[in-house]
């Protein structure tokens, strides 16, 4: 069940339906001069090397209600730290199959080095803030992904 | 009351997405609720076992010192792993 309602206000989205980079991105930039720099990211579903059932699918779990707050504080946070002309992030829910996009961000900007800062920052503090979780279903059934302590390395690095 | 929430692998080992409860005598923050839901035994002792839980309260991430009041909406959930 899509829990974001689409809307000029809001530049989070958390949903099931699949999104399209380039519209997103033509959408952002349409008609705004002062935009020089678009960085955007998309995470996927990945394949697991040393699975030997190999993923079938994954499962994302979230929070609903704090999903949305998480993800409009983190964005909240990159607009202060650098001058940004917009923003926009998707979270992927529901299941998703290896290949799959997860998860979207979309960072426009005067100049490439803001852009690619903040989406950088973006993702990372993504990552270890916003409440989401994600099952993987192998032929040996599902498990719940461990957070990474690399995860926790790359958000401590901004220094928030 | 408080509305207590489970998410992910805790929600699947306690067996219940969440609950609501009068606020127990006592229990001022989320340490202490964490203790006193798990001291309630199975199938909350993974309350009290689980490595690294996080909690979040009235949909904000805190710490384990962090103030519990009547009308709260509490979630106890492993580390996240989205993006």
């Amino acid at each position: 069940m899509p829990v974001d309602i689409p809307g000029p206000a809001s530049s989070v989205s958390v949903q099931h339906e699949p999104f399209d980079v380039g519209a997103e991105i033509a959408a952002i930039a349409a008609g705004r001069p002062a935009i020089g720099a678009v960085a955007s990211f998309v995470g996927l579903v990945r394949e697991l090397p040393g699975c030997p059932g190999g993923l079938s699918a994954m499962t994302l779990e979230h929070y609903p209600g704090m999903t949305d707050k998480a993800l409009e504080d983190i964005v909240g946070q990159a607009r202060g730290r650098w001058q940004l002309q917009d923003v926009r992030v998707i979270h992927r829910v529901g299941r998703l199959a290896p290949g799959d996009a997860i998860v979207l961000v979309v960072v426009a900007a005067a100049h490439r080095g803001e852009a690619f800062a903040a989406c950088e920052f973006i993702m990372d503090y993504l990552k270890t803030r916003a409440p989401f979780w994600k099952k993987e279903e192998t032929r040996d059934g599902g498990h719940w992904v461990d957070a990474r302590d690399a995860d926790d390395a790359a958000a401590a690095r901004w220094d928030v | 009351m408080i509305k207590i929430l489970y998410f992910a692998g805790l929600r699947e080992s306690i067996g219940s997405s969440g609950e609501e409860i009068a606020l127990p005598p006592g229990v001022s923050d989320i340490a202490r609720l964490r203790a006193h839901l798990a001291a309630r035994g199975e199938p909350w002792g993974s309350l009290a076992t689980a490595r690294n839980l996080r909690t979040a309260v009235n949909q904000r991430m805190v710490d384990e010192g962090a103030a519990v009041q009547d009308g709260d909406e509490i979630a106890f959930f492993p580390p996240v792993t989205g993006g």
